[in-house]
């Protein structure tokens, strides 16, 4: 009975694992230091984070403006701190910081 | 005649240029470069204050956000290391006559409105940011001799560099 039990208890938690990754995709980061988005252009897959690291002492976004095609995003990366991203559409996107429009970057984002 | 954007910053960089040139041996000290990098500053966080008091434009509100926002953050940081360095800030011709200008800049541009205002505004932003970077790369940042204190400098260029930049594309914007 016991051993049952324990089998039942690996399966479960292999199946939460598997999900999990699945859920989770991987996650790119991009370094912001000196007004500077670091690397400049990333390639990602759908599903997968890309996650923004502020090293300046003044706040950051990243930015695409919403246009007839697409919603757009803005992910706030306050000074010193981080902001995320789920990236959803396949496709090529310029994005800026709001706050410091001469701040650009580029993410690709491919099928999962 | 609509405005004299660039009235006021023109004397600061004569200002600047006389110190930098004519008497280059009388090169600031930290203590008034620290006192003139601040108060270019605070002076130009109290424009965004005003931008942000009269605008209505979209553009103008955001840039002037961002001016308030960066230029008080340099200016902590500014506080924070003169305290380090046991570096009292000194007053001088170059932050006085900043001051000066700067105030007369606030009254002139106090008396417009709507599209008026933002036209200037942002036009002297532009001539305020070339200045300061100006006298910043040629003058404030060679002459720092504290190590910290020159990468502060060298770190609010950047930052005002992207100002300026932002500046002009808000003037672009406008016309």
């Amino acid at each position: 009975m016991s051993v049952v039990l324990i089998r039942s208890g690996l399966v479960a938690l292999l199946l939460s694992a598997s999900a999990g990754y699945a859920l989770a995709g991987e996650t790119t980061k991009v370094q912001i230091s000196k007004l500077t988005f670091l690397p400049p252009e990333i390639t990602v897959h759908v599903g997968d984070t890309v996650e923004w690291a502020n090293a300046d002492f003044i706040p950051h976004t990243a930015t695409v403006k919403p246009t007839a095609a697409s919603a757009g995003w803005d992910v706030p990366i306050p000074a010193g701190k981080t902001g995320q991203l789920v990236v959803s559409e396949i496709g090529t996107v310029d994005y800026i910081c709001r706050l410091h429009p001469n701040m650009k970057a580029k993410i690709i984002v491919l099928a999962k | 005649m609509k405005f004299l954007p660039h009235a006021s910053f023109l004397a600061a960089i004569v200002l600047l240029a006389g110190a930098a040139g004519a008497y280059a041996a009388d090169k600031p000290t930290d203590p008034q470069i620290a006192h003139i990098a601040y108060t270019a500053g605070v002076l130009d966080a109290k424009a965004g204050e005003q931008a942000l008091a009269i605008s209505k434009n979209e553009a103008v509100r955001a840039f002037a956000t961002s001016m308030v926002t960066d230029h008080n953050a340099v200016n902590v940081q500014a506080l924070a290391l003169v305290k380090k360095l046991g570096v009292t800030p000194e007053d001088n011709a170059t932050s006085k006559g900043l001051a000066d200008q700067a105030a007369a800049k606030l009254a002139e541009l106090g008396k417009l409105t709507g599209a008026d205002f933002d036209k200037a505004y942002a036009t002297n932003e532009v001539a305020y940011h070339k200045a300061v970077n100006g006298a910043l790369a040629d003058l404030l940042i060679p002459s720092a001799s504290n190590a910290e204190l020159k990468s502060l400098l060298e770190t609010g260029l950047k930052i005002f560099q992207g100002h300026e930049k932002h500046a002009e594309d808000v003037v672009a914007g406008l016309k």
